[in-house]
């Protein structure tokens, strides 16, 4: 069911860094910093998806590995 | 970057000696690449207007113990107090509630949404293993574990990380098992069970484990690209998948039971299935102007319940003066009702196999309005304090409500307060 959407997300991905020209790695400073991380707040993160995971019905994406709670 | 003095040109140079060697998936570690220990300790204050109240300290240690290997270490204690919904519906006269093992009762009064007051202690560790696997590859290792007064958690996680296309493009693959145990105090009820007709339950039934313990078993997978756009732009794509199995019912949730003007006769317990599946796709990406960076998120959720969410989620990060700087969050999420989700249940109607009125699994819509204020310490560690309030609401008054039952607000909005200061530091 997901194969189809998932097949072309990934090949548009693809096909747009192939249009995009490589960033050479003496030109990576700024992705280097860590305010650019995908994650810069580690704390911060990790308490944001334990408030939602405990207070919304949807959860997950970004990774695997949380641990569980009772969440009254 | 500016280059304007000494430290901040050894800071460069470090960030591209680690770029050259780093690669997209950015894992948390660019900057800063001869620190040998890095330290959270962070105070959360988390407080929903008339309900819970949560307050968590946390410590993340992160120890350099090779060449790009690290291991990191999660200590997390909650004190949760308060009240939380028990799902049961406000009405015209004070209503009483007895727990599954008929051994405690509490009381609302009349025109008040019921709420059930607790309060738990809840301790949380988790060890990770980082490090390389081979110049192209990384591999993550993790165990975790939590306990508190009626439940406990165990869970395995591995994700591996590959680079491709000279490190521009990182391929992400994530599997972890967790295996908890429930303990509802005062019992686990029976499932629909009229709460009027609640007698101990026997020990020893299907999934039992001793005092009227539950478990479940819950699996998940993520598989993910990370591709570095320009020198300005990262992006992620996630596709994650997760198999929950076992007692997924809310043991102190209950359905009111309603008669054709909508006054409560009795309630039974909530009856939830004992599979789920969810499955989310989402998107990250980062920009870096020429000082501030943008974070963006977008998640679409859905699951075999009948839940189908939409989450974006922004943070801008401005920089101020000297390492300073001011953050701004926002945060949408919406949400359709579970499938077996229900505001009440009719006295005349037959009694559904699955019914809850847990409000976290209804028709929700959660807005998140937050600011982060940064101040650097010394070279290499920083002070921050954000604040934030989360709005949940959804339909307090359905069209479908019976009788007077449309005099109440059968869904009040949630108000929360988050309060969060954290000490990094580097050593």
């Amino acid at each position: 069911m997901l194969a189809r959407p998932l097949f072309i997300l990934l090949t548009l991905l693809t096909l747009s860094a192939c249009t995009l020209a490589p960033v050479q790695p003496w030109d990576r400073d700024l992705l280097a910093e860590e305010k650019m991380q995908l994650i810069p707040d580690p704390v911060e993160n990790f308490i944001d998806e334990h408030i939602y995971f405990s207070k919304e019905g949807a959860s997950g994406g970004q990774g695997v590995g949380g641990g569980g709670c009772g969440c009254n | 970057m500016q280059l304007n003095d000494k430290a901040s040109i050894r800071r460069a140079l470090a960030a591209a000696t680690c770029t050259l060697l780093g690669s997209a998936s950015q894992t948390s570690h660019a900057e800063g690449s001869d620190e040998k220990w890095r330290v959270d300790t962070s105070v959360l204050y988390y407080s929903e207007q008339d309900r819970v109240t949560v307050v968590e300290p946390v410590v993340f240690l992160r120890k350099t113990t090779g060449e790009d290997s690290f291991v990191n270490f999660r200590l997390i204690y909650d004190t949760m107090s308060g009240a939380s919904a028990n799902g049961a519906t406000p009405t015209n006269k004070p209503q009483t509630f007895t727990s599954a093992s008929g051994t405690s009762t509490y009381t609302t009064p009349a025109g008040k949404t019921p709420l059930h007051d607790f309060s738990d202690q809840r301790v949380a560790v988790a060890v990770e293993w980082d490090k390389p696997v081979d110049h192209l590859s990384r591999a993550i290792y993790g165990i975790n574990a939590s306990t508190e007064n009626d439940y406990r958690s165990i869970g395995l996680s591995a994700t591996r990380l590959r680079d491709f296309n000279d490190k521009l493009t990182t391929l992400t693959l994530g599997i972890a098992g967790s295996y908890d145990s429930v303990m509802p105090i005062g019992g686990a009820p029976i499932p629909m069970q009229l709460m009027s007709a609640a007698v101990p339950s026997p020990a020893g039934g299907e999934g039992d484990e001793g005092e009227g313990g539950k478990t479940k078993l819950v699996a998940d997978a993520i598989v993910g690209i990370t591709q570095v756009l320009t020198r300005r732009a990262l992006t992620q794509f996630n596709y994650s998948i997760g198999y929950s199995s076992g007692y997924l019912t809310d043991p102190y949730k209950v359905v009111s039971v309603i008669d054709a003007t909508g006054a409560t006769l009795d309630y039974r317990f909530e009856s939830r299935p004992d599979i789920r599946l969810r499955q989310s796709l989402y998107w990250k990406t980062a920009y870096h102007f020429d000082h501030d960076v943008m974070h963006f998120a977008y998640r679409y959720y859905w699951d075999d319940w009948g839940i189908h969410a939409h989450t974006a989620d922004l943070h801008y990060r401005m920089e101020l003066w000297k390492g300073a700087y001011l953050q701004p969050h926002l945060r949408y999420s919406t949400q359709t009702a579970a499938n077996f989700y229900t505001y009440s249940l009719l006295n005349t109607s037959p009694v559904p196999t699955y019914a809850s009125a847990d409000y976290r699994l209804g028709d929700l819509t959660t807005t998140t309005y937050g600011l982060k204020l940064g101040i650097p310490v010394g070279r290499t560690s920083e002070l921050n304090l954000r604040v934030e309030s989360i709005t949940q609401s959804g339909n307090g008054y359905p069209a479908d409500a019976i009788g007077i039952q449309k005099n109440y607000d059968l869904f009040p909005t949630i108000n929360t307060t988050v309060v969060q200061i954290t000490y990094t530091g580097r050593f």
